[in-house]
């Protein structure tokens, strides 16, 4: 009996990392395929917007970086309470991994958009709804990657930080709604209805490639991310049997 | 090829928007991969350890 809970604990890493082993070469090419597709597309061949001209552009890079900084948010909330629920360790080390994607895609939004917000908006920064939330955002992501340093017990670290991560899902909400809620000089959503687009085809389509592409890179570098926290596991545990040998 | 090079007058913004997006992203790729590689070797050189010492156990 003592022998088979080890067994049952390994089972769905063991899973998951023969799943992901099988998948990650695929999933790398085809990130590259449309991450170089989309800028190249993005750069040369859309055309300059009627208002904002060639500054436009920057919206295949700017906006990417804001979904995924959501969509990296909705996997660490999500799998945090999967992980409060169940105790279920891949969760624990799924959010682990997708804290510092998403941060970094939240200081690409942050970055890209003061680079557009000063030649369209005259500043690089306002302390609008939009910009402030996603730089709340910005510290709950760092928050949660603190807490995992600071905590020496890896169960009560994980804990805390999945209680900080749902806690902090309240910002996400404001993130994504704060454009309708306030007046503030921030667009709407970009794609709200994919069946009448605001946008032309020449615009929409190649920012659908650079978020297709993030969106590859985001679950093809937390697939690799959650890999090495299975890695660092084992590791654990064989340093721990050696000591006790 | 100059024109394309001033973006319309933008090209202070949108060329370093594009250059730091791809340095941000193939800096956190290259951090993760390394990461990745370390724990690896780390791995295979503490089984190689474990299965001299005992029997392999699952």
């Amino acid at each position: 009996m003592i022998a088979m809970v080890p067994f049952s604990a390994l089972a769905n890493p063991h899973r998951f990392m023969s799943f992901s082993d099988r998948m990650l070469p695929w999933m790398g090419w085809l990130t590259a395929l449309l991450l170089v597709t989309g800028f190249i597309w993005g750069l040369f061949f859309a055309p300059p917007d009627y208002q904002m001209g060639e500054s436009a552009r920057i919206m295949f890079v700017h906006v990417p970086s804001a979904w995924l900084s959501m969509f990296a948010y909705a996997v660490l909330a999500g799998a945090s309470l999967m992980s409060l629920i169940w105790r279920h360790n891949l969760a624990d080390m799924a959010a682990k991994s997708a804290a510092p994607l998403g941060a970094a895609f939240t200081f690409l939004g942050l970055v890209t958009g003061a680079l557009w917000g000063q030649p369209m908006w005259g500043t690089f920064w306002e302390w609008d709804a939009r910009p402030t939330s996603m730089l709340v955002l910005f510290f709950i992501y760092l928050g949660y990657i603190a807490l995992w340093e600071t905590i020496e017990d890896q169960q009560k670290a994980a804990r805390a930080a999945a209680i900080l991560a749902i806690v902090g899902s309240i910002n996400a909400v404001i993130v994504k709604f704060s454009v309708d809620w306030w007046n503030t000089l921030h667009q709407p959503a970009s794609l709200s209805r994919l069946d009448a687009p605001a946008m032309h085809w020449s615009f929409w389509v190649p920012l659908l490639i650079c978020a297709l592409g993030y969106t590859m890179l985001f679950l093809t570098l937390l697939f690799v991310r959650m890999r090495t926290e299975v890695m660092r596991n084992r590791i654990r545990r064989l340093r721990m049997k050696q000591v006790g040998a | 090829m100059s024109e394309f090079l001033a973006m319309g007058g933008y090209a202070q913004f949108v060329w370093p928007a594009f250059m730091i997006s791809i340095l941000v992203l193939l800096g956190v790729t290259v951090l993760t991969m390394r990461s990745y590689r370390r724990e690896q070797a780390m791995l295979a050189s503490l089984e190689k350890k474990n299965d001299a010492t005992a029997p392999a156990e699952y």
